[in-house]
């Protein structure tokens, strides 16, 4: 009996210290969840400027890196996601957004590929009919059939 | 011969695609930052002391903002094209020393004023040795007026007009070429208005 109680007593002291040990390390992000969930939404959609196919999330460069530090401040000061976006475009322009904003100069960026489509969608169509006036099969003249039968006779 | 000439066209017309889409430089993304305002900052100048430089200063005046640090290889290769250039007397030239102690030195954690002093030191020496074109240097230590100036690749340079408005930015050394086809052309433009 006393041993079991010796031994629960050192599981519950261990799980203690367990979970004490990693609040401690995890602190710098735990230290308000939510301001490090939206600074990680947010730099998904933020693009590295140095490393150009990266987002600012999984980068390393050392700009991204003081980018957000930026954000993260910004976002401590109370600001928006669009505010948070709309401040590192008025700097770095409509390229460090992953997914830039509708507008006449991103018109062809959002609208061209269906362009490109229809396009394409009505070569196609032209392209079929054609096609399918050439494969009709055409009545044969009263020659032509004499000259058939013949053959098959031959 | 319709047949043949399509593919053919097509075909020449995706390797032109190609071919310019090689040649453009990825990194020249044009900066919002034209056309509007200088961002305000103070900072440090180079000399030892207090004394601090603002946009402000250069009002009334056309000049070139250049960013600059010892650690960057490119600059060094930019550096006498700047020296030739200032000596000629056209345009003032400020630098902006960008994140002078790198986060891997280990000087990085110190406090303010020792990176201060370490930043100005290197500088100080750095332009000894390869010359000085600047009318005078700001310590962007933190970069973060650098990231107001939509910074994200040493060197870069801005010229900014009478009224404080940045007319031009370019990312990468500066070649004599582009000093004379593009810059010197346009800073003549600004002075006449």
């Amino acid at each position: 009996m006393r041993r079991l109680i010796l031994n629960a007593a050192l599981t519950v002291t261990l799980v203690l210290f367990a979970s004490v040990s990693t609040g401690r390390e995890a602190l710098p992000m735990a230290e308000d969840p939510k301001l490090e969930a939206r600074l990680e939404t947010l730099s998904h959609e933020l693009r590295c400027m140095v490393c150009q196919n990266e987002s600012l999330a999984s980068s390393r460069a050392e700009l991204a890196d003081d980018l957000r530090i930026e954000v993260r401040e910004l976002i401590r000061s109370g600001k928006s996601d669009q505010e948070v976006k709309d401040f590192l475009v008025a700097r770095y322009g409509d390229f460090v957004l992953y997914r830039p904003e509708v507008k006449p100069l991103t018109w062809v960026l959002w609208f061209g590929p269906f362009l490109l489509f229809i396009v394409a969608a009505i070569f196609l169509g032209v392209y079929l009919r054609q096609r399918r006036a050439l494969a009709l099969p055409t009545a044969l003249s009263d020659a032509e059939r004499e000259r058939a039968q013949q053959l098959l006779k031959g | 011969m319709k047949k043949v000439l399509i593919p053919l066209v097509l075909f020449i017309g995706l390797v032109i695609f190609l071919a310019v889409g090689l040649k453009r430089d990825p990194r020249e993304i044009p900066s919002p930052l034209v056309g509007k305002p200088a961002p305000h900052f103070s900072l440090f100048t180079l000399e030892p002391g207090d004394t601090k430089f603002s946009p402000i200063e250069m009002q009334g005046q056309v000049w070139m903002l250049n960013v600059w640090a010892t650690w960057c290889v490119a600059c060094r290769e930019e550096h006498p094209v700047l020296v030739a250039f200032s000596d000629k007397n056209q345009v003032p030239i400020v630098g902006l020393s960008y994140k002078e102690i790198q986060p891997q030195d280990p000087a990085y954690k110190s406090p303010f004023d020792e990176k201060l002093k370490l930043a100005r030191e290197r500088s100080q020496v750095w332009l000894k040795r390869h010359g000085n074109p600047y009318m005078t240097t700001v310590m962007d230590l933190d970069g973060r007026v650098g990231i107001n100036y939509g910074v994200y690749g040493v060197p870069e340079t801005y010229v900014i007009d009478k009224t404080g408005v940045i007319r031009y930015k370019y990312v990468g050394a500066v070649t004599p070429a582009l000093l004379a086809d593009k810059i010197l052309p346009l800073i003549a433009e600004l002075n006449k208005s």
